[in-house]
This record gives structure tokens, C-alpha cells and sequence, in this order.
């Protein structure tokens, strides 16, 4: 009797702990962490010398004027 | 900023490639290899549809789930980059991708296959930016010149929009209320939809 228990134990056993070895499968990527070299900011060069809001200033008035509504409206 | 993204407007695509022929003159792209192109459904038939695809810049990527040599990476703007000097050209990128944007040149180190090749929304590669080794492995970088993608910005119905996920759903979801129709498509409420703001009531105590 104690051996049809411990064998339906064992058998019980993966499907309690399957969840306990999941790790996330989202990568991350950390700066210089990959196996790769690391990259550089895109605002880090000699046109906006480290200015980042300028960049997302360029990067903002380049995403507007997709919107044709607004330039029909604003010409 | 939020994450950098396309968006594909297949009521507005005519068909014209001009996003595919922007992408290969401003990258300057060997013969074989298409980092973007068109694909229209139920092609020759009335109500024919045509959509832009390229590399959709996962937020969970398949193509970094199984790259065993893991040569790719995320910029802080979500943009999917890959380092080219790691690129074994075994294809497992190619496999997992579910929009076909993995590309490999027909020859190379590595024989038939050659190293992976696939759009970087024209952000380059981890070399150093406007290098001239940047531009032979990946491309113009136009984001590090404050600029959006030559595809998006050349797309003259404007079918093709890129840039801030936060922005181009903006515009997306003005174009589809004016023009009075596609906001009735399963899901468009939680990709475009926002909760709806309940009129102020009059006399109303503000909390």
C-alpha cells in the first residue's frame, strides 16, 4: 500500500512543481549585458551632443507631422 | 517616450512600394535581400487589400527568445537591433518571426545563407553612429539624426506611420473616426479605444 503511495506521490509530484521553474522569457536589455557590443544613445552623437530632450523634441515634430489632419489645418 | 512602432494602414496602401524602394536606396541593400515589402491579399480582386511589412519591433520578441548566440538587443525606445558580428546565419530568427523580416544575402562567410539582415526602423547597429562601418552593416542611421524611418516618412497616402506607439495610435485612431469606419473590428477597443471620459455633470461637487 505504502509503495502504490509513495510511486503516485512521485508521479503527483511534477505537475505541483512544474510552475515553480518558469523564468521569464521577456528579454531585458541591459547596456553592455548582452553578448554583443553596446550601443550608444541615439542623442549621444556630435549633432545633439548628449541632449536628449532636444532629440525627443526633433524625433516628436518628425511623429506629428505624419498627421495630416494637423497640417492641413496648420498650412 | 513610449516605445517606437509601425502601423500599417491597409485602407490606405496603393500598392506602390514606394516604402520598399525608400528602405533599399536609403540603406543602400544588396540585390536579394528585402527588409521591407508589400503584400497584398486577394490580389487582382475587387477590394484587394495591400499591407507594409517589415520587422514589427516585437515588445517580446521571438527572434531574441531563440537566438542562440544572442545577438540581439532593445534599445531604450523598444527598437530591435542585432550586433552582425555575432550572427552565426544558422536562421532560427527566421523560423521564429512571425512577420518573415529576417533576411539573409545569398552569399557571404557563411556560404548560401550569409549573416541575418532585417530593418533596424533605421536606428544602424552598435557601431559607432554615422561610422562607415554602421552604414555597411546596417544602414543609415536616421533616429540618431533626430529622424523617423524612410519608409514611413516617404509613404505619400500615409498608409505607413512610424514612430511613438503613443503618437501614431493618436493619429491612427483620429483617421479611422473621421473616416467613419474600422473602429467597428474586433479588438479595436483594446489597442485604440480609451476610457471614455464621462461629461461633467452640472452642479457636481469636485472631489
Amino acid at each position: 500500500m505504502r509503495t502504490i503511495l509513495a510511486i503516485a506521490v512521485a508521479a503527483a509530484l511534477p505537475f505541483f512543481t512544474a510552475g515553480c521553474g518558469e523564468k521569464p522569457t521577456v528579454t531585458v536589455y541591459k547596456q553592455g549585458q548582452y553578448q554583443g557590443k553596446p550601443d550608444q544613445q541615439p542623442w549621444d552623437n556630435e549633432q545633439f551632443k548628449g541632449d536628449k530632450v532636444a532629440w525627443e523634441k526633433a524625433v516628436k515634430a518628425r511623429n506629428l507631422g505624419q498627421n495630416e489632419y494637423e497640417r492641413v489645418i496648420a498650412h | 517616450m513610449a516605445r517606437m512602432k509601425f502601423l500599417a494602414d491597409a485602407e490606405r496602401c496603393i500598392e506602390c512600394n514606394g516604402c520598399v524602394t525608400a528602405c533599399k536606396q536609403e540603406h543602400e541593400i544588396p540585390w536579394g535581400v528585402n527588409r521591407r515589402r508589400v503584400v497584398t491579399l486577394n490580389d487582382g480582386m475587387p477590394g484587394e487589400k495591400s499591407i507594409s511589412v517589415a520587422c514589427m519591433h516585437c515588445s517580446d520578441a521571438p527572434c531574441m527568445a531563440v537566438c542562440p548566440v544572442d545577438v540581439f538587443y532593445k534599445t531604450s525606445e523598444g527598437i530591435v537591433l542585432h550586433d552582425k558580428d555575432l550572427c552565426i546565419g544558422c536562421g532560427y530568427c527566421f523560423y521564429a518571426c512571425p512577420f518573415g523580416a529576417p533576411q539573409f544575402p545569398q552569399d557571404g562567410a557563411f556560404g548560401l545563407r550569409g549573416k541575418m539582415d532585417k530593418c533596424t526602423f533605421c536606428a544602424g547597429g552598435p557601431e559607432p553612429d554615422f561610422s562607415a562601418a554602421e552604414f555597411r552593416k546596417y544602414g543609415r542611421n536616421r533616429i540618431a539624426e533626430g529622424k523617423l524611418p524612410a519608409c514611413a516618412e516617404q509613404c505619400a497616402t500615409k498608409a505607413l506611420l512610424g514612430g511613438d506607439g503613443d503618437v501614431i495610435a493618436d493619429i491612427y485612431r483620429r483617421r479611422v473616426t473621421t473616416r467613419g469606419k474600422g473602429s467597428e473590428v474586433w479588438g479595436w477597443g483594446t489597442a485604440y479605444g480609451r476610457p471614455e471620459q464621462k461629461p461633467a455633470q452640472p452642479g457636481a461637487k469636485k472631489s
